[in-house]
């Protein structure tokens, strides 16, 4: 194996298994601090596609801001254990996951039959400045500018509206 | 010399989805929902980062930005809303929000 795929699979098994500790740890924060190992993983998976900014975004934006805000929350409401629920076994579980396993099946084989999925990856191929801010900086301000303004309005929006929602009275 | 297929990345990326998905129908606690909400959006950012570098164009980072930002506006809104939903009925279960209902 090369070492891109020896990496791949590290950080494959990283993402997925920190994933997996959202969905099964018992207590809330044990479920955020495996999101937050998640992102790093997938941070690193970035870093192996050339997508270096998203990588550094990911880290700041989702591992720091987004995820202080989760964990804040969980501490500002101090649940306490009566209030976390285990369910049981239920066929509407047992169905649910069925679901999924019939999504998984669906999203996997579109996707893989798409006419880049055999495309193979590798360093030599990448244009120079491929996934840095520059080049990224410039098709924001010039292509995507109303998208990209859009997002600030949005963002705007959502700084109002947490307020709104979450001030007991105005 | 062997290097990845694209169709690895894009793999990784449905089981993530898959593992988000089944986080929203299983769990109850509406801040995990949140949480799996959040896996489900990266595993879309994964599979426009893989299809963008596939294609050597930058188009779909600038799509994983606007997830991101999406995703951010997202978080504060529905933090707010749980903090409210606490407050109202003095737990996070989703099952006991059935007020409408009534």
């Amino acid at each position: 194996m090369t070492p891109e795929a020896v990496f791949f699979v590290l950080f494959a098994l990283g993402a997925v298994g920190g994933s997996a500790g959202v969905l099964l740890s018992r207590q809330p924060i044990n479920s955020a601090i495996s999101l937050v190992v998640s992102f790093f993983f997938l941070a690193g998976l970035y870093v192996l596609l050339s997508a270096h900014f998203l990588a550094v975004l990911q880290i700041l934006v989702y591992a720091g801001a987004i995820m202080v805000l989760f964990v804040f929350v969980l501490m500002l409401l101090n649940l306490r254990s009566g209030e976390l629920g285990r369910g049981k076994l239920t066929v509407t579980r047992l169905l649910g996951v069925g679901f999924a396993g019939a999504s998984c099946y669906v999203l996997a084989s579109s996707m893989l039959g798409s006419s880049v999925a055999g495309t193979r990856l590798w360093g030599g191929s990448v244009p120079a400045q491929f996934g840095t801010v520059r080049p990224l900086g410039l098709r924001l301000m010039t292509e995507y500018v109303l998208p990209f303004e859009m997002a600030s309005v949005l963002l705007l929006v959502g700084i109002v509206g947490a307020v709104v929602v979450a001030k007991r009275r105005l | 010399m062997m290097t990845i297929p694209v169709g690895w990345y894009l793999a990784l990326s449905a089981v993530l989805f898959t593992i988000g998905a089944v986080g929203v129908l299983v769990r109850r606690n509406a801040i995990v929902l949140f949480m799996c909400v959040e896996i489900m959006l990266n595993a879309a950012n994964l599979a426009f980062v893989a299809f963008s570098r596939a294609h050597n164009d930058t188009g779909g980072h600038l799509f994983a930005f606007m997830v991101i930002a999406v995703a951010a506006a997202e978080a504060g809104i529905g933090l707010a809303i749980i903090v409210n939903v606490f407050r109202h009925n003095r737990g996070l279960e989703v099952d006991g929000l059935n007020l409408m209902r009534h």
